[in-house]
């Protein structure tokens, strides 16, 4: 599982890890991607990074359909919380609650987390 | 236990390379295997021979490359994160080789466990 749960642009995590799941998608594994915290803001659509001079990486997640990956998750505390729903973003990921997470995690055997 | 490890920060700023160097050292000790050391994101500048620290503190390339020769486990450095921080084969010390992704995936898929050292 490859999670996403830092904001993208101040820090490199979001967008690095974006260059890593596309490059295990590469492979035959069963990969799940989850989108919690401010890592849901890396896949807000409509992000405006003309004034930072950094490249609005967001739209390259919808990427991750041509490279099969269909697990891709987005933790539903963390939506509400920043007032936001799936209609916001780019890709349309599952809406999981935290116990769903939890029970996801427990099946997983590895961690990658940006 | 074969163990992968993943070490996405740089020296100094954060701990996060000195303390998958001891988990790598105590997991040695142990009888444990570390089947590759990966580094990624800011992890990549640990490679570099140009460091300098002062005389009275820790030189964090030196004691990686020193494990590497002592165990001869094998140190990836991630091509895409080291070429946007001016790491090149110029620049890596003793122990360092520039890999790809897939060899992080690769360690995956190989490894019982794969730690990550981060922020």
């Amino acid at each position: 599982m490859i999670v996403f749960r830092t904001a993208p642009y101040g820090t490199i995590y979001a967008f690095e890890g974006l260059e890593n799941v596309l490059i295990m998608g590469a492979y035959d594994q069963d990969i799940s991607v989850l989108f919690i915290d401010d890592g849901i803001y890396a896949i807000k659509d409509g992000m405006n990074t003309e004034g930072t001079g950094i490249k609005n990486f967001s739209p390259t997640f919808r990427a991750l359909e041509a490279y099969d990956i269909e697990k891709v998750y987005v933790d539903k505390e963390s939506l509400e919380a920043r007032g936001l729903s799936v209609d916001d973003l780019v890709i349309e990921p599952e809406i999981i609650d935290a116990s769903q997470v939890a029970q996801m995690m427990e099946d997983q055997k590895n961690f990658f987390i940006f | 236990m074969k163990f992968g490890i993943l070490i996405l920060e740089g020296p100094y700023q954060h701990e996060a390379s000195d303390s998958a160097y001891q988990f790598a050292k105590a997991a040695v000790e142990k009888g444990h295997e570390i089947l590759r050391v990966f580094f990624y994101q800011d992890g990549v500048l640990n490679s570099t021979k140009l460091m300098e620290p002062q005389a009275d503190d820790r030189h964090v390339q030196k004691m990686w490359s020193q494990f590497a020769a002592d165990t001869g486990t094998e140190f990836i450095v991630c091509v895409a994160a080291a070429k946007r921080r001016g790491i090149n084969d110029d620049v890596i010390a003793d122990g360092f080789k520039i890999g790809g992704l897939g060899m992080l995936t690769e360690l995956a898929i190989e490894a019982d466990r794969v730690v990550t050292f981060r922020a």
